[in-house]
């Protein structure tokens, strides 16, 4: 646990960290810290239990203790938030670390979210702009991508609604996604059981009773789904190439515009989600940030940063492995869609971890 | 400070584990009655036996408060976040071997793999509301391997005993048990998936890296290491 001095430096950076961000006109918010845990477990599912505190009050049910601010932040904007809206906070959050290296448990973050719908590119410029140059004096390399462009070539593959979404849900899950691909693509061979199972006539013959709260109805359905799926060809290995190739991008904004131009051409649902990458870099353009020196991986943040499904980015210190990122940030659109029941805002946002920018300008 | 021990204090697991030891000249023996967890230990120099439920030992080794602990690697692994930081394996004793696994109804008959059960998962979550419940003791042995796998729209339900009843009751749809021969799970009507298993578990002898390895505990390691080595 740090001593009081060093939280206490770690609170005064944080503050000074917040002026700017409160200056751009953004109101200052606060959330619990105990939060009821229902709705990350229903976002993220089990996962969750390894990262955060959770814990179980007897009248309230399980709580836990706030790993981000984004969640709360959102549900009190969903809920009376003014629109459009900027938010700026600052104070603890909590994550469980049972990785080898040392991370701390608790920390400050500072952060800023915008929800505003006139002009989502300008926003996505906006909120990196404004981290940019809070971090402009230490030694960082901003990466971006943007989850939007996979998501938009998955869109486009020549395949059934079925296999869309399976692919779609697992956009965050690379290994799955993988293992999806390469089964609808016909590069590993359909197992044998399934098969078995397929060709049966009767394949519920000695399948033992009935147990547990899924039917037989239910395990019926998915025997019909299997059945249409055997009869969908593959995916042609051009559009899985496609695919991988887009995915696996690295280079600059400006060298990514001209990659996806070019896969366009074959895989026309791409054009939305360009125009959207074009806008953003002519909104960056716009705020004294030169696209074509800007570091893009189409995969960036697709296995940390879960919910985002758009534009992303992350400040990491030069050479520094040992430092986890300073800042991260991405759009959020669909959350908001999510916690908003029935109603949606584009939203984009960031967070800056104090401690990191400390030990940045602390001489080693 | 003398060598700790700790065994687990009943059952065949005691009983194996004596018999490792004596095959290798180190004798143990509870003494007292059946309720008084006490024990003699000879054929090591400056040793103490500690014996203790074996669902206790991983604690007490990364406590750094037994030298030297026999239980299942299933506990220790499911028990100690980065294991093998806290405790070095200094021999897989051949007993006590069970496999991890992930098993689901036998009726149902279109999931075998963890590819079917992710996409019954999300099905089942479309049609019911909730996630597919699976019940089971080793919540992040099970969490990592399904994580790993890229399986979602689950939900780990506690589970302490008779894990495999479970499904018939109602409290959950799938199960991740310890499994030796198959023949609960069948009497239970439920299946293994075919690439569902997570660990192979066996009865372990470990060190821990956190208790203080001073003179007399180090002297003691050096004679044993000798013996299983030799």
């Amino acid at each position: 646990m740090p001593d009081a001095p060093t939280r206490e430096a770690e609170r005064t950076r944080a503050e000074a960290l917040l002026a700017p961000l409160l200056a751009e006109g953004a109101t200052r918010v606060d959330t619990d810290i105990l939060l009821p845990a229902a709705t990350l477990l229903d976002l993220y599912g089990e996962d969750i239990r390894a990262r955060a505190y959770i814990t179980t009050d007897p009248v309230h049910g399980e709580q836990v203790l706030r790993p981000d601010f984004t969640v709360p932040v959102v549900q009190a904007h969903m809920a009376h938030g003014a629109d459009p809206a900027r938010y700026a906070y600052l104070g603890p959050v909590f994550r469980r670390q049972e990785g080898r290296q040392p991370r701390p448990r608790e920390y400050l973050q500072v952060g800023y979210e915008v929800f505003d719908r006139t002009n989502p590119a300008a926003a996505d410029a906006e909120v990196f702009a404004l981290f940019r140059d809070t971090l402009a004096h230490l030694p960082v390399r901003a990466a971006t991508g943007d989850i939007g462009i996979l998501m938009a070539a998955v869109r486009g593959l020549r395949t059934s609604d079925a296999r869309r979404a399976a692919l779609m849900r697992h956009i965050w899950r690379p290994r799955r996604f993988r293992a999806l691909l390469d089964r609808y693509a016909g590069r590993t061979p359909v197992p044998p059981a399934r098969a078995a199972m397929l060709t049966s006539p009767d394949p519920f013959a000695g399948a033992g009773p009935d147990i547990g709260r899924r039917t037989r109805a239910e395990v019926a359905a998915r025997i019909d789904t299997l059945r249409t799926d055997a009869q969908e060809p593959p995916i042609s290995a051009e559009q899985v190439d496609a695919l991988e190739d887009l995915a696996s991008f690295r280079g600059t904004m400006g060298d990514a515009l001209m990659r996806l131009r070019d896969a366009a051409v074959d895989m026309r649902e791409l054009a939305p989600a360009i125009r959207t990458f074009e806008a953003r870099m002519t909104a960056l353009a716009a705020r004294g940030i030169d696209p074509d020196r800007l570091d893009f991986e189409a995969s960036f943040g697709r296995t940390t940063l879960e919910y985002y499904d758009g534009f992303v980015f992350g400040f990491l210190a030069d050479g520094r492995t040992d430092l986890p990122a300073i800042a991260t940030g991405g759009r959020y659109d669909a959350l908001t869609r999510v916690l908003g029941n029935g109603r949606s805002i584009p939203a984009v946002g960031g967070v800056i971890r104090p401690a990191v920018v400390l030990a940045l300008e602390t001489p080693r | 400070m003398s060598l700790r021990i700790g065994v687990p204090s009943k059952g065949r697991l005691m009983d194996k584990c004596f018999d490792w030891f004596a095959a290798r000249g180190v004798t143990m023996e509870r003494t007292g009655d059946d309720r008084e967890y006490a024990g003699t230990i000879n054929g090591l120099p400056d040793a103490t036996l500690v014996l203790m439920s074996a669902g206790e030992i991983p604690r007490d080794l990364a406590a750094g408060r037994i030298h030297l602990g026999v239980t299942g690697s299933d506990l220790v692994q499911d028990g100690l976040p980065a294991w093998d930081d806290a405790v070095e394996v200094l021999a897989e004793m051949g007993f006590g071997q069970a496999d991890l696994v992930i098993a689901v109804p036998r009726a149902w008959v279109d999931v075998d793999t963890l590819d079917d059960l992710d996409a019954a998962a999300a099905a089942f979550r479309r049609t019911h509301g909730e996630r597919l419940r699976i019940a089971t003791k080793y919540h992040r042995l099970v969490r990592e391997f399904l994580r790993a796998a890229g399986v979602a729209d689950y939900l780990l339900v506690d589970s302490q005993g008779a894990t495999e009843g479970t499904v018939a009751q109602g409290t959950a749809e799938a199960i991740a048990d310890i499994t030796s021969t198959g023949d609960t799970l069948r009497a239970n009507h439920l299946k293994p998936l075919s690439d569902g298993l997570i660990h192979r578990s066996q009865a372990v002898l470990y060190r821990s890296r956190r208790a203080p390895w001073d003179g007399p505990a180090r002297t003691a390691l050096d004679a044993l290491r000798q013996r299983i080595d030799g």
